[in-house]
């Protein structure tokens, strides 16, 4: 039996991404014991992470920063074991060295880049059922192939420094990174845990995942 | 491309779903956890939830009722009703809704909009607007589920909360709402225009070329319905058929 540990930060609609997390486990057979959890022996410990996120960058990198053990038993699982990361929506926006919501605060940095305001003259948030295209294989991506419809809801945008990190594309007004991928880790602007069927699968792709 | 979204809407009064027309008359359309359960099988894009008695008779949205309901669906979920303060909003996010909408209190402590956005995101603070015609070109609008009127007008108060940091517009045409006689397209038009952020088109849809007509003329990025999908007039695979043969962008299921 795997172990994920569902980073419990204070943000958000979380009950959402357990449920669906135990949805894609069942969707591809894989006996996992899900908790929602900011103890750090069970993160240090922890097969995967799953990292959510919601509402400002500052305030969820804030959130993680106050509490120093978890922050460090999440570098010590993903940075030092290479346990397979999923971060979503800010989660993913974390990722990056900065974000520009609010001034300019730093992120976790473990992939190069910055978080900015998507301004494409489009209505901002950018709401709803938007193509998320691939632009290289990966295995938590591929099922993705070529293109499928994935949940937004954000208004800020990343962009990796390197682009082959840059994993998958949308377009809204401008195309941006809607997914990254480096290593262990893979970011999603999306919520999968909101995308129906193309969302749990993804989220079973990414419990079966080994990254190599 | 974004999609344009088909948002089936579940009026809920003492934990049942209900439908009446311009805001009155109820009759009973079921359980709200089922009705969700059947339009997330449908391929719904969201799923709203909105307690429409609960800011008259002065109390929050019926948290059981919502975490039964967002159970049942792996779409984004809205949900109102007596949302007054950001720790209602809170409330909510935590009982699984992915955005709270904002009525009555948006108008009567409009900061509320403000506070919940720099708390959780603006793309987490839906705005409804229920706006009742009073003359040509100029709309009202009205609070506690219809029943006071404001004095304000519908487009310089849809302005005014999205510069507050609404992150979308609920607008609900009151002269429409379950006549199935079509969206209020003028006052739709009018918001759309005046705003940067989208505007979800509710009041009036009975057939399927409303939904289109409201995006198509009423430039909303979404349609909400009840009446059609509850007493199985159309499915929301139909509607969203309708939307892709008028040349609307929708998802692919």
């Amino acid at each position: 039996m795997q172990t994920i540990a569902l980073i419990d930060y204070g943000s958000g609609n979380v009950r959402s991404v357990a449920r669906a997390l135990a949805a894609g486990a069942a969707r591809g057979g894989h006996a996992c014991d899900i908790r929602l959890t900011r103890d750090p022996d069970f993160v240090a410990r922890a097969d995967r992470i799953v990292l959510p996120g919601q509402g400002a960058f500052a305030a969820c990198m804030d959130a993680l920063v106050a509490d120093a053990p978890l922050l460090a038993a999440m570098g010590e699982a993903v940075r030092t074991r290479g346990a397979p990361f999923l971060g979503i929506c800010v989660g993913m926006q974390l990722l990056m060295t900065e974000g520009f919501e609010h001034g300019a605060h730093p992120g976790l940095g473990w992939i190069p880049g910055a978080c900015r305001l998507h301004e494409s003259g489009e209505r901002l948030p950018h709401m709803g059922w938007n193509a998320v295209t691939p632009v290289r294989q990966h295995p938590v991506l591929d099922g993705l192939a070529p293109t499928r419809h994935m949940v937004f809801m954000h208004s800020f945008v990343v962009a990796p420094a390197d682009d082959a990190a840059t994993a998958a594309r949308t377009d809204y007004g401008a195309s941006f990174a809607s997914a990254v991928a480096q290593g262990n880790m893979v970011g999603v602007q999306f919520h999968p845990e909101k995308s129906q069927a193309a969302g749990l699968d993804l989220l079973s792709r990414f419990i079966a995942w080994s990254p190599s | 491309m974004l999609a344009a979204r088909i948002i089936p809407c579940l009026d809920v009064k003492d934990g049942r779903v209900v439908k009446g027309v311009n805001f009155v008359g109820l009759r009973d359309a079921g359980d709200p956890a089922e009705l969700a359960r059947l339009y997330d099988a449908q391929g719904a894009d969201e799923i709203c939830f909105l307690d429409i008695s609960a800011s008259v008779e002065g109390r929050g949205a019926l948290l059981d009722a919502v975490k039964r309901t967002a159970d049942e669906c792996f779409t984004p979920l809205t949900v109102g009703g007596g949302v007054r303060t950001p720790a209602d909003v809170h409330a909510l996010l935590l009982a699984g809704a992915d955005k709270a909408s904002i009525n009555t209190a948006a108008v009567t402590t409009p900061e509320v909009i403000d506070a919940a956005s720099a708390a959780f995101g603006a793309q987490a603070i839906v705005v409804a607007i229920d706006a009742k015609q009073t003359g040509a070109e100029r709309w009202e609008v009205f609070t506690h589920g219809g029943r006071t009127p404001t004095g304000k007008c519908a487009i310089t108060f849809a302005r005014e909360a999205a510069d507050r940091g609404a992150g979308e517009l609920l607008v609900t045409s009151m002269d429409r709402d379950g006549a199935k006689t079509g969206y209020d397209l003028a006052l739709l038009a009018r918001i759309a225009d005046a705003v940067r952020i989208p505007v979800i088109a509710s009041g009036g849809a009975g057939t399927l070329q409303h939904l289109v007509d409201a995006i198509t003329i009423g430039r909303a990025s979404a349609v909400l319905a009840a009446s059609i999908f509850h007493f199985g007039t159309h499915t929301v695979g139909e509607a969203r058929a309708a939307l892709a043969a008028a040349g609307v962008p929708v998802r692919t299921v």
